[in-house]
C-alpha cells in the first residue's frame, strides 16, 4: 500500500536577506508560514517545488516541508525545526518573532 | 603581536575584491547558487536557519584592542549588535545581509583579519592555548608555530580540496588547554633529552560522529622540521584519506582503519623525501615571526594588600598564574547567569578592548571555552579592572564552574543542528545561579552540542549533553567522564535520552548524586566519577525517573 501523502508547503531562504520564505498561491514568496500554499497531493508538491527551483535568482535551497491545517484554515508547521523557522532564535527577540 | 606583511595585506585585499565580484555576479544572476555556494563558503559565509552567518577567524585566538573594537563596529553596523565567540576561536555574526558581506570583509581587512578558510575541506583556523605567551607552565609560546602554520596553509594549492576539513591545534604547555588530542593534528611543545624545544605530534583526534582521541605519531619533532613533517602528514591524508564517504573522510578514520604504525611508516617515508626536496623554513622568516610575539614590557607597581570578598572570589576563580609572578592572567566570563554562552554585545566588546589597552598591554584572547582572556594584567590593577568589568556585566566569577558551559549555537541558529543547545545552557546556569553553591560543587565542565558534529565538545565534557531529533521531538543524551586536557578521554553514554523539559532536572540529579558521593570538597566531579564509575550516576539519573513513571 502506498504511504499516505502528508500535506506540504515549499520553503526556502531569501537570497538577499537570508530570511525564511514560503511559496504562496499566487506564486509569490511570503515571510509568513500562514501564507504558504499547501500541496495536498504528491504531484502538486513536486510541481510546486519544481516551480520554486526555477527561481534561483531570488532564493536559496527550496524544499518541501510537512504542514498541517490549523483551526483558522492556515497551514502550521509540523516539525519543531520548521516551527523555529517561523519565529527565530529562542535566546533573543530577533528574526520573524520581532519583525513580523 | 604579528602584523601583516605587504604580502598578507595584498592577499587579503585581493580576496575581498574577488568576493565582491562573486557576490555581484550571484545577485545579477550570472552565478547559480550551486556555483556560488563553494565560493561563499571559502570566505566564511554560511546560510543558516534564519539568516546568513559570517564566521571570522581569530588566528590562535589572539586579538589587539583595535581589532576587538572593529568587531564591535561590524556587529553594530551590519549585524544586530552582538557577536558569538566559538569553540574554534572564531567569531560568528548571525545576521549579515548578502550584499553587505564584501564591506564587512573589507572592514575586517582594515584590522588585518579575514574569514578565509573558516569553512570547506581545507586547513582551518589554527587554534592555540589561550594563555599562550603568558602561562606560568609554558615551555614556549605556541603562537609563532601557529602563525607559521597559518602562513603555510593559507591558500596552499595542494591542500585546498582535502577529503574533509582539517583542524590543527598547538599548545606550548604540558597542561593542555587547547584540546590538542581532539584535533586532526595536535602539536604539544616538549623538550628532548638535550633540553631543546620541539613538538610531540598527535594525529587522528576528533569529536563529531566518530569521536577519537589522537595518537602520538612522533614523540619529538625538532622545530625546524615542522612544515616538512606537516606536509608529509597532509600528503598521506590527501592520498589515502577516504573520499567515498564524507562520514569516513576525516584523518582519524584513516589512522583508525590503517593503524598508527602504517600512518607513521608512510609519513616518515615522505618526510625523508621532503627533507631532501624542500628547504627548511627560512630561519630569518621564523625569527621574524618569533620576534613579533615577544613578551610585553612588564611594569612594576605596588600591589595593595587587602581585597574585599567579591573581588577575592573573582580573583580566585577568574585569574591564573602568569609567568611573571607580579602579573595574572584574567578570564572574562562570557557566561553570565541566564545568558548565551560566548555572546558579547558591541558595547561589551568595546569595554573589553578599552580594558585590554589599559591593563593588558593591548592584548586579548578568545578561548575555546568561549570566554575572553586578558593575558597580561598586573596584580595591582586587578581591583580597578574588576570594578570596570562589574559595570559592564562582565564580572561573573564562574570560570571552570558548573555555569561556565560550552554550548554550540544549536537549532536556534545552525542549519545542521538536530536540537537546541543554548536554552539548555541558559536554564542550567539559572538553576545553579548561586556562585557560593557553584564553588561548593567545584570544577565541572558541562559541554552541550546540538548535533553529532559536536561543535560544543560534548564528548570531552565532564558532563556532556548531545541534542538529537528523536521522531520529531528534541531529545538529549548525557555522557559522563569526558576530559579535554592532556589526560583526554571520551565520555560514556549514560543510557536513554531525556526530553527538552527533563534534561535540566536530570543534570541536577547528577550533581546532587555527586555531592552525596564525594569523599570531600577536594574530590572533583570527574575524580568521583573515575573512582565510582557509571553505576551510581546512572541510578541517580534513571531510578527517580522509573519511580515517577511507576507512581
Amino acid at each position: 500500500m502506498a504511504r499516505e501523502f502528508k500535506p506540504k508547503i515549499v520553503t526556502a531562504n531569501d537570497l538577499l536577506e537570508g530570511d525564511v520564505i514560503y511559496l504562496t498561491a499566487e506564486g509569490a514568496w511570503s515571510r509568513r508560514h500562514a501564507d504558504a500554499l499547501v500541496a495536498t497531493t504528491e504531484e502538486d508538491a513536486e510541481e510546486l517545488l519544481a516551480q520554486a527551483q526555477t527561481q534561483q535568482h531570488r532564493l536559496v535551497g527550496p524544499y518541501l516541508a510537512e504542514a498541517k491545517i490549523g483551526g483558522d484554515g492556515a497551514p502550521q508547521p509540523v516539525h519543531f525545526r520548521e516551527a523555529f523557522r517561523t519565529r527565530g532564535p529562542s535566546n533573543y527577540n530577533h528574526g520573524k518573532q520581532a519583525e513580523l | 603581536m604579528y602584523s601583516y606583511t605587504d604580502f598578507d595585506e595584498a592577499f587579503v585585499r585581493t580576496r575581498v575584491e574577488e568576493f565582491r565580484g562573486q557576490v555581484a555576479r550571484r545577485l545579477d544572476g550570472s552565478l547559480t547558487e550551486d556555483e556560488f555556494k563553494p565560493l561563499r563558503l571559502m570566505n566564511g559565509l554560511y546560510l543558516q536557519l534564519h539568516a546568513y552567518m559570517l564566521r571570522v577567524a581569530i588566528p590562535y585566538g589572539t586579538l589587539r584592542s583595535a581589532q576587538m573594537r572593529q568587531l564591535a563596529m561590524i556587529a553594530e553596523r551590519w549585524d544586530k549588535g552582538y557577536g558569538h565567540f566559538t569553540t574554534r576561536q572564531n567569531i560568528q555574526f548571525n545576521w549579515p545581509k548578502l550584499k553587505d558581506v564584501p564591506e564587512m570583509l573589507s572592514a575586517l581587512a582594515d584590522v588585518q583579519m579575514h574569514a578565509i578558510q573558516t569553512s570547506g575541506n581545507c586547513i582551518r583556523n589554527v587554534t592555540a592555548d589561550h594563555f599562550a605567551g603568558a602561562a606560568a607552565d609554558e615551555i614556549e609560546d605556541p603562537r609563532p608555530t601557529a602563525e607559521l602554520i597559518r602562513q603555510w596553509s593559507t591558500d596552499h594549492p595542494e591542500f585546498a580540496f582535502l577529503p574533509r576539513k582539517f583542524k590543527v591545534a598547538v599548545t606550548g604547555s604540558p597542561n593542555d588547554r587547547a584540546v590538542t588530542k581532539a584535533h586532526d593534528i595536535g602539536l604539544r611543545m616538549v623538550r628532548n633529552d638535550a633540553g631543546e624545544p620541539g613538538y610531540e605530534v598527535v594525529v587522528g583526534g576528533g569529536l563529531g560522529r566518530t569521536p577519537m582521541i589522537g595518537k602520538v605519531l612522533r614523540d619529538f619533532l625538532p622545530k625546524d622540521d615542522l612544515l616538512a613533517y606537516l606536509e608529509a602528514i597532509l600528503n598521506v591524508y590527501n592520498l589515502h584519506g577516504r573520499r567515498d564517504n564524507k562520514y569516513k573522510a576525516r584523518i582519524k578514520i584513516l589512522v583508525h582503519e590503517e593503524s598508527i604504525e602504517t600512518m607513521r611508516e608512510r609519513v616518515e617515508a615522505i618526510f625523508a623525501m621532503q627533507q631532501r626536496l624542500l628547504p627548511d623554513v627560512d630561519p630569518s622568516l621564523r625569527a621574524a615571526i618569533e620576534a613579533s610575539f615577544q613578551p610585553p614590557a612588564y611594569k612594576t607597581a605596588e600591589t595593595a594588600p587587602g581585597v574585599d570578598g567579591a573581588l577575592q572570589s573573582w580573583i580566585d576563580t577568574n585569574t591564573d598564574a602568569h609567568k611573571n609572578p607580579d602579573y595574572a592572567i584574567v578570564s572574562i566570563s562570557l557566561k553570565p547567569i541566564g545568558g548565551t554562552p560566548g555572546d558579547a554585545t558591541a558595547d561589551q566588546m568595546r569595554v573589553m578592548a578599552d580594558l585590554a589597552e589599559r591593563y593588558s598591554h593591548d592584548e586579548l584572547r578568545i578561548s575555546h571555552e568561549q570566554n575572553v582572556i586578558l593575558p597580561h594584567v598586573h596584580r595591582a590593577d586587578l581591583p580597578a579592572l574588576h570594578a570596570a568589568l562589574v559595570g559592564a556585566g562582565l564580572a561573573t566569577a564562574n570560570i571552570g564552574l558548573v555555569s561556565d558551559i560550552i554550548a554550540c549555537p544549536g537549532m536556534d541558529y545552525c542549519a545542521l543542528a538536530t536540537a537546541r543547545s543554548i536554552p539548555v545552557a541558559q536554564q542550567l546556569s539559572e538553576v545553579f545561579a548561586d556562585l557560593d553553591a557553584q564553588r561548593d560543587i567545584g570544577p565541572l565542565k558541562i559541554k552541550i552540542s546540538g548535533c553529532i558534529n559536536a561543535c560544543g565538545h560534548h564528548h570531552v565534557g565532564h558532563i556532556g549533553i548531545l541534542g538529537l531529533d528523536r521522531a520529531g521531538v528534541e531529545s538529549y543524551q548525557i555522557t559522563l567522564g569526558g576530559d579535554g586536557t592532556e589526560t583526554a578521554a571520551i565520555g560514556s553514554r549514560t543510557g536513554p535520552g531525556f526530553a527538552y523539559d527533563e534534561i535540566v532536572p536530570a543534570v541536577e540529579r547528577l550533581i546532587e548524586a555527586y555531592l552525596d558521593l564525594r569523599q570531600g570538597p577536594e574530590e572533583t566531579f570527574l575524580a568521583a566519577y573515575t573512582r565510582l564509575g557509571m553505576a551510581p550516576f546512572k541510578a541517580a539519573l534513571y531510578q527517580a525517573e522509573e519511580r515517577a513513571h511507576a507512581a
